[in-house]
């Protein structure tokens, strides 16, 4: 049952890489690279309890953490540094 | 006893991965960026939280118990900001929002179209 | 001084569940490290009612078990949209007024729209919030104004 769920969370992964990908917008990518963020966090709780060590979990925590952060901070930076966002979509 | 959670626990794992995907797959067919920022939350919400409420059934009371729930209190109240913060900063550089209203831009048909607004 | 022991037990409970090592040494540590974190907390100036609303404490949960029950239709609501696609949103931005005194209050309710999908609040000036929905579905239901209701009934 872990097995079919880290495919799944795996391919869910994967599709929010294409979203990353396309774009077509900065926020966009931001969005997919967030998404990606905390499904990294499941994936690696699922495997701690597949190898039937949960310890994981604290990985897992320090990855939450560090995820919405950057988030965070990156949206911080383009909010700043970038009066134009919008000339990449056009 | 021992069967039941874990009848529970599979079930609540298999849902969170339907909502999970059905969040990766909204993420790719929706129209624009704030629609997109819905399907996203699908994957936040509901789907993170069955599938740590799942792992919780298996964990049993305990140490893992209590970091499980760390974890999923966590990513809620971290997902509903980086949600907010994104739409914000993506309305205030100027990104707009398909409306509705305007039918060249969204793929709503004549019927489908609210009259009010 | 109710904050700051409150700040105190709820960080080392975090200790606590994080640690897993219960030696006398590592509770040394844990105790050393939780006056530290709260002196710096004190010295800030962040330890008030807003970061620790200890007056929520009794009234939040019921309005928590309401939240997952709205959490849960309207993600339904969502999965049935991304699966029968395109045609079945119609997005659009309103305006909500919340009704809360204290800006505690309207973080409360802002959060809680953007933890149901289907609604995501964009921006909150003064009391008004202005709010994407998905669908006029998911519009409507916040319209009613009963989350902005149950979220008045939590901070009285």
């Amino acid at each position: 049952m872990y097995e079919l769920t880290a495919l799944i969370l795996l391919v869910v992964m994967g599709l929010a890489l294409v979203r990353a990908f396309l774009g077509p917008t900065l926020y966009d990518r931001i969005l997919a690279v967030n998404n990606f963020g905390t499904k990294t966090v499941l994936l690696i709780a699922i495997l701690g309890f597949l190898g039937g060590r949960p310890d994981f979990l604290d990985i897992a925590i320090v990855y939450a953490l560090i995820n919405f952060i950057s988030i965070i901070a990156v949206l911080r930076f383009f909010e700043y540094s970038s009066k134009r966002p919008m000339d990449e979509e056009s | 006893m021992e069967v039941l959670f874990d009848i529970i626990s599979w079930v609540c794992l298999v849902s969170g991965s339907f909502f999970c995907l059905t969040g990766g797959i909204g993420l790719l067919r929706f129209p624009d960026f704030f629609t997109r920022i819905h399907a996203a939350s699908l994957t936040d919400t509901l789907g993170a939280s069955l599938i740590l409420v799942g792992l919780m059934f298996q964990a049993g009371w305990g140490l893992v118990f209590a970091k499980l729930l760390l974890i999923l209190m966590f990513s809620l109240l971290a997902g509903t900001t980086a949600s907010h913060a994104m739409a914000k900063a993506s309305l205030k550089s100027g990104l707009k929002p398909l409306e509705s209203d305007d039918a060249e831009k969204d793929g709503v048909p004549e019927g489908e179209r609210p009259s009010q607004q | 001084m109710r904050y700051v022991l409150a700040l105190s037990t709820l960080l080392s409970v975090f200790w606590l569940i994080n640690s897993g090592h219960y030696t006398p040494l590592m509770l040394f540590f844990m105790v050393v490290s939780v006056v530290f974190v709260a002196m710096l907390c004190r010295r800030l100036d962040v330890v008030d009612g807003e970061s620790q609303p200890l007056n929520l404490t009794f009234s939040i949960p019921g309005y928590w078990l309401w939240l997952i029950k709205e959490v849960v239709v309207s993600n339904i609501a969502v999965a049935a949209n991304v699966w029968g696609g395109a045609e079945t949103i119609s997005p659009r931005l309103i305006k909500v007024t919340a009704h809360q005194k204290t800006d505690l209050g309207k973080v409360i309710f802002a959060n809680s729209i953007t933890l149901t999908p289907g609604t995501v609040s964009v921006d909150l000036e003064g009391d008004q919030i202005t709010v994407h929905a998905l669908t006029r579905d998911s519009a409507a239901g916040l319209q009613t104004g009963e989350m902005d209701r149950r979220v008045c009934l939590v901070e009285r």
